[in-house]
């Protein structure tokens, strides 16, 4: 049976409507609707509770070098109070999860996973563990994601420090929250980690201010197309290595030959070989939304090759068309380039786009 | 005089002769959310009942739309292309799918009437 989110009783309360999502009864929608809850967040402030989310902390004097060994960068190195994309590759190279790793101290380090991981990522955390003078425990929270323009302005009244942090900095409060300007819709904005108990009253603090209204799963999606950002599970697996998600910008040069990290040896022979598909965007020219598990191809006709994959698409209210990605072989991962998806037994023509779909708006400081 | 059916599977057939007008229940608008796509069929097009013979788009998902009862598909609401939205609107007026021909008028004893619909969706 799915798991109830600590806050579920405001959703009830909101009119959320209910799906089942890495274990949680989540909200998808609220009374506004995808669509409106999407341009809301663009325009406003919107309010996501992201509480299957799993925290997972790592302490001890060799945490830096667990982080080391667990995701390909240099922990040791990574400046406290910041955070950083990341992820966990397993012996072949394929991505166990994607995270934000955060240093909160000189021997503190704070995972965010996914959801939908994070049984197996605490597991492989712990396992890792015993070679390491370090701690791993999960961190119970409520996690709050405030998303858009007015989030800045609607946050510092709650939380005066909040305007100090820029895109990917974190900072703890006294009372323990965990504050990080991050997000998942390509907009300014915070994700939020509270104890359990007082997230009723900042949640509800947060929604007196007529800019914030709460938002679900449903926009949270469209929100991250458009914003080209991968979803787990979607977009990649344990199946997919970085360099054909998309995501091999996340390593730092030198570690793409080799490394400490868990999948170092696997990925620099991935590296070295010719790479066969590349991640791109993808604009359906017509009004059909094209999602994923949809296959692409070369031409219109039905003996065209196949050429690809759509991970993940639906339709993007603020482009105001379809948007989708995919993985499509390198000789046609070009922008601009037409290809098409099959969509139930139908070939619909797609251009190959740059992503993001909509420009990133993260506050990078003034 | 034209009477007004229901299936399980949330559509409305309202029938006058041996024609109907077909659409999608307001609660199943309500419960698909806002439409951006409606993939229609083809006029002359025959289909059985149960068959899946539209398709709507919500923006994160796509679900069928089942023909009643047996027919022909006479003809399709055109202003849906460009305004998908109509559905949200007006589910059981404006927004409505198709227009078709009724093979078998004694089909339609097994749908729902509005008393009977009503207490299906509670």
């Amino acid at each position: 049976m799915a798991k109830q989110l600590p806050l579920n009783a405001m959703h009830v309360a909101a009119g959320a409507r209910f799906g089942a999502f890495a274990g949680y009864d989540m909200p998808i929608t609220y009374p506004l609707g995808v669509m409106k809850e999407h341009l809301h967040t663009r325009a406003e402030a919107g309010l996501f509770d992201i509480s299957h989310m799993s925290h997972i902390e790592i302490t001890g004097p060799e945490s830096p070098d667990l982080v080391s060994r667990a995701c390909p960068y240099h922990a040791a190195q990574q400046q406290q109070g910041t955070g950083r994309y990341t992820y966990m590759l397993n012996q072949q190279g394929g991505m166990i999860d994607d995270l934000i790793v955060s240093r909160l101290g000189p021997e503190r380090f704070l995972v965010v996973a996914n959801g939908a991981c994070a049984d197996k990522d605490l597991a492989h955390l712990v396992a890792l563990a015993g070679h390491f003078n370090v701690k791993v425990q999960h961190i119970p929270r409520v996690f709050l994601a405030l998303q858009g323009p007015k989030s800045a302005m609607v946050l510092s009244r709650l939380i005066s420090a909040s305007g100090g942090l820029t895109f990917m900095e974190v900072m703890e409060l006294d009372d323990g929250t965990f504050l990080s300007r991050s997000g998942y819709t390509g907009e300014d904005g915070f994700e939020i980690g509270l104890s359990p108990e007082k997230a009723e009253d900042i949640a509800k603090a947060l929604l007196q201010d007529p800019h914030v209204e709460w938002i679900g799963l449903g926009a949270r999606d469209s929100l991250r197309i458009e914003a080209g950002l991968p979803l787990y599970g979607q977009d990649m697996d344990e199946k997919t290595d970085p360099i054909l998600a998309g995501l091999l910008w996340a390593i730092p040069k030198e570690l793409r030959v080799g490394g400490v990290y868990i999948g170092a040896a696997a990925l620099a022979e991935i590296a070295a070989r010719s790479v066969s598909h590349k991640h791109v965007g993808l604009k359906p020219d017509g009004k059909a939304p094209v999602r994923g598990g949809a296959l692409l191809f070369a031409g219109e006709k039905p003996d065209a090759p196949q050429i690809g994959t759509v991970t993940s698409g639906g339709f993007g209210p603020s482009c105001g068309h379809p948007v989708a990605m995919g993985q499509v072989i390198q000789s046609a991962a070009l922008a601009g380039n037409q290809i098409y998806a099959d969509v139930r037994g139908r070939r619909l023509a797609c251009t190959i786009h740059k992503l993001p779909f909509v420009p990133r708006n993260y506050y990078r400081g003034d | 005089m034209a009477s007004t059916f229901y299936t399980e599977d949330h559509e409305w057939v309202r029938v006058d002769g041996n024609e109907a007008v077909v659409g999608i229940t307001n609660h199943a608008q309500e419960q698909l959310g806002d439409l951006v796509f409606v993939e229609l069929p083809e006029a002359g097009r025959k289909v059985a009942r149960g068959e899946a013979m539209i398709v709507v788009e919500s923006v994160k998902a796509a679900s069928d739309v089942y023909a009643p009862v047996d027919g022909e598909i006479l003809a399709v609401n055109d202003a849906l292309e460009g305004s998908p939205g109509l559905v949200n609107e007006a589910a059981e007026g404006d927004g409505w799918l198709v227009r078709m021909k009724l093979d078998d008028a004694t089909q339609l004893e097994t749908l729902l009437d509005e008393a009977a619909y009503a207490a299906l969706v509670g």
